[in-house]
Formats: structure tokens, sequence, C-alpha cells
């Protein structure tokens, strides 16, 4: 495996990381976790909420973490949760 | 998080049919999800659009997708796609159905289908038994596992399903699995561009039944085996495609092009005509 | 090399006459497998459906051949197949989904000995029962019997009319007689022939119920790629065409509307060809090429004295129960030849009630003989 090297974007000073809103069709979710376990930032956690079908919706533990790979729109089994950029993306002018 | 009522691809879904019958973590779903998705991004025109199914969990898929779609008996989604296409080329015909159902029964039809070439698209989930039923024993179930009519572990030898598609003449063969959902929706667009036969095969978690009989209790557990097995493997030969505990080859296998059996059969006809006019002269 | 269709006095076989008729009435694809005795028709149609423009495809069974029709149907085109008994036995799960979802389409059925591969080269009228009873589940269906080549024409141009008009996958029960014998057949001008299309919705595709029925119990039908977005399962249904495999009502609704819909239009697809019936007190009951040994048998009864008549089935199904039912009050007895066990038969039995009804079993290459059938109509008096 080749090694990683990490540096932060050349643009970043420049750009404003995307802000998110996540939706949820609360009675669709059956529960099943994937967006939980496979969003890459860990944005999203298991709530003590019961929706209609008895099981715990996903809720949102820190949105700023979100980058819109929109990993949990793709995945989810029940189109129960999607995500949305708010409002459009600013660049800051140097 | 937002409270939401309607999802961006609900365009691509039968409202009144929502939401669908699928267990909890049912691969079908995401299948479904990548099935949208790729339509949204093609833009495709949902009036030429004909989504015909067999019988089976992934046989409902015809029910819910917005656009003129049918389910044939068990087995036969093919040859009834067959007949739609050769009356409507300009028809997009997309069969969606499970690896019972197009390979056990419906065996048959594939490998003449795909040998025709014609320019059918076939998304197979591959859930590795009869989830419909209950959970039996199918032509994709591995050794030695666990179904509803094999007690004991099956002693049948599985499919290997792209080396089968391959083999068979299809120009696009591709094997993913429900966690590759950017793969999987990229292989569909690339199928619904294709003229000839066209086949992606989906490894589609079956939790409630399969997973369960097998050590795998919830859809995450299978999933994870997707994660720890799975390589892509692109262009590989197709007859070591073989999927097992530990390896789970994924990838786009063949890619080609070949005159499609409508198009030939145009052409024929156009020249039949055309001889036909001179002899009358 | 035809480029266009036939018309005028012709020296056909029925196989090909049932292949002109097909042509003649429109119908734009075929999907069938070699059998005997119905491959001529196949082998014909695929020379003259690509003169014409239309599609011809050998399937990889009889099986894939009725999916295939089904599919080519809702496209828009009309669609036949040709078989014989084991093919025939084949396609009955598809049968029963066209009939399911209405998909209008004509199944030739050359019948040939049976049961199982049978004497593939010799005539029966042994799958007369199945082409009701065939497939499972109740349902309605329309068959056709012909008994010469012109009428191998001619019923199979009305056999797409009915399954235009009825949505319903319409029968041709020939025999391997009718289907390898030469005659004359006429074949008029286009302008000549009624040829009926299916009804088409009237509403928009929002408001487009797949499986609304009109007045008549049938509904108008959408093709693919008409924008409809309609969906068509041989699961239950309701009128939306969605799966409804819960409710009772929905099942009983469906059911019974299949079945009425060809029995309560039945006083319109029944067929039959009286000759000398008006006083007849013996009268023979016969289809296919028996009935042409009958009323060989019904003129020489009469030169004998005997007050015989003929009533010939055109249609097998629905069956004509009340009509020879009133046929049946004024007669001695009636005589029922088949080249089978027994199957027409009983269905006279039934609409006969008390009168007695004498059957003539024959089995192998040769149908009835007129003498053999004018001792069974001696034998009633």
């Amino acid at each position: 495996m080749p090694e990683r090297i990490r540096h932060p974007p050349l643009d970043k000073e420049k750009m404003e990381q995307v802000q998110t809103e996540i939706h949820l069709i609360e009675d669709q979710c059956k529960g099943c976790g994937y967006c939980i376990e496979y969003c890459p930032r860990k944005v999203l956690e298991e709530s003590n909420e019961i929706n209609a079908r008895g099981v715990h919706i996903p809720k949102v533990s820190d949105i700023s973490k979100c980058i819109m790979c929109s990993f949990c729109t793709a995945v989810c089994p029940d189109f129960a949760i999607f995500v949305e950029e708010k409002p459009a993306r600013k660049v800051k002018e140097d | 998080m937002v409270l939401e009522t309607a999802h961006p691809y609900s365009k691509y879904l039968r409202a009144e049919m929502m939401p669908h019958i699928w267990c909890p973590g049912c691969g079908n779903g995401i299948v479904l999800n990548c099935f949208a998705h790729a339509l949204d991004e093609l833009k495709f025109d949902l009036d030429k659009l004909v989504v015909v199914s067999g019988i089976g969990c992934i046989g409902r898929t015809a029910g819910y997708v917005n656009a003129d779609s049918f389910h044939t008996t068990h087995g036969r989604a093919l040859a009834f796609a067959s007949g739609v296409k050769l009356a409507n080329p300009e028809l997009e015909v997309v069969v969606i159905s499970g690896d019972g159902d197009l390979f056990a029964i419906g065996g048959n039809h594939f490998i003449h289908a795909a040998r025709r070439n014609m320019g059918i698209k076939v998304l197979c989930a591959n859930n590795l038994n009869y989830g419909m039923t209950g959970g039996q024993q199918g032509p994709t179930t591995p050794l030695e596992s666990f179904t509803t009519t094999s007690p004991y572990g099956s002693i049948e030898n599985p499919f290997n399903l792209v080396h089968l598609a391959a083999a068979s003449g299809s120009t696009y063969v591709a094997r993913w699995t429900t966690l590759h959902v950017r793969r999987l929706t990229q292989s569909i667009k690339k199928m619904l561009q294709k003229k000839g036969f066209s086949f992606v095969e989906v490894l589609a978690q079956c939790p409630e039944i399969y997973g369960r009989y097998n050590k795998m209790r919830s859809g995450l557990e299978m999933m994870s085996w997707f994660k720890r097995a799975s390589v892509v493997e692109n262009f590989t030969d197709p007859s070591k495609a073989e999927i097992s505990a530990d390896k789970i080859p994924v990838g786009e296998f063949v890619d080609v092009e070949k005159l499609s059996y409508e198009k030939m059969l145009h052409e024929k006809i156009s020249k039949i005509n055309e001889r036909a006019m001179e002899m009358v002269k | 090399m035809q480029k266009k269709l036939l018309t005028g006095p012709y020296f056909l076989n029925g196989d090909l006459a049932c292949a002109e008729g097909a042509l003649v009435a429109g119908c734009g694809f075929f999907a069938g497998y070699p059998i005997t005795p119905a491959t001529e028709i196949a082998e014909h149609l695929s020379q003259r459906m690509p003169e014409l423009g239309r599609i011809y495809v050998q399937m990889e069974d009889e099986i894939a051949s009725m999916a295939a029709i089904i599919g080519a149907s809702y496209s828009g085109l009309k669609a036949m197949t040709a078989t014989s008994g084991p093919g025939f036995s084949l396609m009955q799960e598809n049968i029963g989904l066209a009939v399911m979802t209405e998909a209008p389409c004509v199944i030739v059925d050359v019948m040939r000995g049976g049961p199982s591969t049978g004497q593939p080269t010799m005539p029966g009228q042994q799958d007369v029962m199945q082409a009701k009873w065939g497939s499972h589940g109740d349902y309605g269906i329309i068959a056709l019997t012909p008994a010469s080549v012109q009428e191998m024409f001619n019923l199979t141009i009305e056999a797409f009319n009915l399954s235009e008009t009825y949505r319903v996958p319409t029968l041709l029960m020939a025999d391997e007689i009718v289907g390898h014998m030469w005659e004359k057949v006429v074949i008029p001008p286009p302008e000549k022939l009624k040829i009926v299309n299916r009804k088409k919705p009237q509403v928009s595709p929002d408001e487009y119920r797949p499986f609304q029925p009109d007045d008549d119990l049938v509904p108008p039908m959408a093709c693919f790629g008409e924008g409809y977005h309609f969906h068509a399962t041989g699961l239950t249904h309701d009128e939306s065409g969605y799966p409804k495999t819960s409710s009772s009502k929905v099942q009983s609704e469906l059911v019974n509307r299949l079945c009425q819909k060809i029995e309560k239009n039945a006083d319109k697809i029944i067929r039959c060809e009286e000759t000398m019936l008006d006083d007849a007190e013996i009268v023979v009951v016969a289809y296919g090429i028996v009935a042409r040994a009958a009323l060989s048998a019904v003129r020489k009864a009469r030169e004998n004295g005997i007050k015989a008549g003929l009533l010939r089935l055109i249609t097998l199904w629905p069956f004509p129960t009340e009509y020879i039912g009133k046929i049946a009050k004024r007669t001695h007895g009636i005589v029922v030849p088949e080249m089978n066990c027994g199957q027409m038969v009983r269905e006279v039995e039934r609409a006969a009630k008390e009168t007695p009804v004498t059957f003539l079993s024959k089995l192998g290459e040769e149908p009835h003989t007129p003498m053999e059938i004018l001792e069974a109509i001696k034998g009633v008096r």
C-alpha cells in the first residue's frame, strides 16, 4: 500500500466547506444502520428516538463534519435519507 | 436533521406503491436506489423506458419504477423483453430480476438472449438464495452454505454468473456489491448507453434469510463481508471470477461492441425489401 | 418474392393459408419454435415477414415464444405463435399470463396424436379441453376450429379480430389434416376484409387505469412507449394494475370479470354452421376435419330417409351450451364423432340433458369415414 502524504488542499484558505442539510423521511427508515456505519466522516449516529416502525432512526452528531459525499443518500435502501446543500457555496475573495 | 417527506428521486418511483415491501437492510433497496440515481444522472426519458421483472423480491422493482413496466411469470422476463424490444427497438428495455429467476428457471432464456445479442439490459440482484419464497437454495448459493432446502450445507457448485454471461456473448459484463454504490451506478449508466446485450450482477445482501442462516445476522455483517472480501479486478478472466468467503472479485469484465440483433434484423429486412423492389422493376 | 399481401385465388395448404391470413390480419410479430405439423407456418412466415417489413424470430422454446408474443403485444404489435400438442402444453403458464394481463395474441395449435410425443405426423383432436382448462386458475378464452384450408385463412383473421376486441389470447385449434392438406383459397382484396384493432385509452396518462373495464368488460389498452407509465403483472391486481394479493374483493372481481368478459359476450363470439338442421331428428355435432366426413354422412342419411342434420362447431369455446340445449329438445339423439377419447362430447351431454348422446371415438391417422358416422346415425333410431 503506497504511503499517503496528507496535505491540506492548496486553496483551502479560499474555499469554504460546503454547508449541508441532512433530510430524513422518518417513517420510511427501517433502521438498517448503513448510513451511520459507512459515513466516512461519522456524521450520523443512532438516536434514541423510535419511529412508527419501531426502529431507532439516525441523528446528526456533527453536521459541520459533513462534506456532502452523499454516500448516505446512495446507500439507503429505503429512500429515507438524503443530503442537500444549504445556500450556495461562497468563495472567499483574497 | 431536517424532517422531510419527499425524496429527490421520487419522480422515478411510483408514490402509491412506496414504501416498498423489502426487509430492513435488504440489498434490493440499494439496487433500486442506484438504478434511480443512474436514470437521474443520464436525465433518462422515462417515456422510453420499459422495466421488465421476473418473480422474486427484486421482481417487485417493476412495480416501483415510474415507467412502463411488466411483471412476468417466473424466469420468462428475458423472453418477454425480447418480444418488447423487437416490436419497438426505440424502447430501452431493462430486465431487473434475481439470481434464481434469471439463472435457474430462466437460464435457457438468458443464454439465448445473450447469444442473440438482443439489446436488452439485465440488472441481476444476486442474493445467493430464493428470498421471496423463504430462503431456498438457488443456482448461486455458495457451497456448504445453509438454506431452508440445504439444511446440511449445500453440495451444489454455484454458477459464476460473470463467466456465464461472458461465455454466452454478453457485450458488457460487470459485477459489484451493494457497498460499491458509486461504481454500480456508473456501470448501470454505462449499460444503459450500450447497444448490445449487457449484464450487471449486484451482490445484494439478504440479511433476514440467507444472512441469518449463514452467521451474518444483520445487513451490516453482510456488508462488512462485502467490504472485507471484495477486490476490484477489472477485465480479468471471467472464468476465474468465482465468489468465495474470502474473495469477491468485482469490476467490469467485458466491454465490447457487437452489432445487436435488432440492428441486424433491420438491416436484413431493408436488404430484402431492396431486392424485392429490384425484382419488381 | 412477394413484397405485398396476396390477393386472389391460390392453391395452398392449411399451414400456409394460416400464415397468409395472419399477414392479411396485420400480424406484425411472430415468434415460434419448430414442431410438426405446425412448422410450415413458421417457415413460411420466416420468409414472408421480412418481405413485408414485419418481425419473425425463432425463440429457444415454446415457453419463450409465448412470452415473446405477449411482450410484442404490449409493445403495440399484433402477435402470433404456432405450435402443436407438446408445445401447447409448454405454453400453458404463459397463456395464463396473457389472460391475466389481457394481452391480445393468437396461438395456433395444429393438433396431432397425443398424449406426450404421440404421433407427430397424424391428426388428433385431443387438445380441445386443454384449450379451455389448460392453464391453472379460472378464466375465459376463445378457441376456433377450422374445417378447411379456406377456413384456416378466414379464421386466422377472425382470431386476430376477436383477440383485439376482447383483449384475450385466442386459440386456433386446427388438426394435422387441415394443416397439411392442399385446397383452393380465395384471398379477398384488403378493402373487402374486416380488421379490428384494440381499443386505445381516451384519457390522459394521469387518469388512465390500465385495467378499468368499459361496459363490455374490456379495458382500453395503452402500449409501452406511449407515455402512460403503467404497470401490468400476473399477480392479482385491481384497475390500477398494481398487485393486490391480500384482498378477496379484488380477487373475486378480477377473476369473475376475466370469465364474464367471454361469457357475457358469448352471443357475439359463438359461430356455428348448420346443415339441414331445421327438421332434423338426429343431429351430428362435429368440428374440424371430422365435420367434413359428418357432412357426407348426413347427406347419405337423408338419401336413406333419415332426417339427419349437422351442427358444425366453429367456436369450441365459449361453447354454445344454450343453443345445443334448444336443438337437443327437438331431436331423438345426438351423435358426436371426435378424434379423441371423449372431450367436447362431455359439453354436448351437459347441454343436451335428457337427449341421448352417442359418442364415436377414433384415434390414429384417419378421421372417421362417412360410413362409420352413418352407422352411428342409424344406430340412434
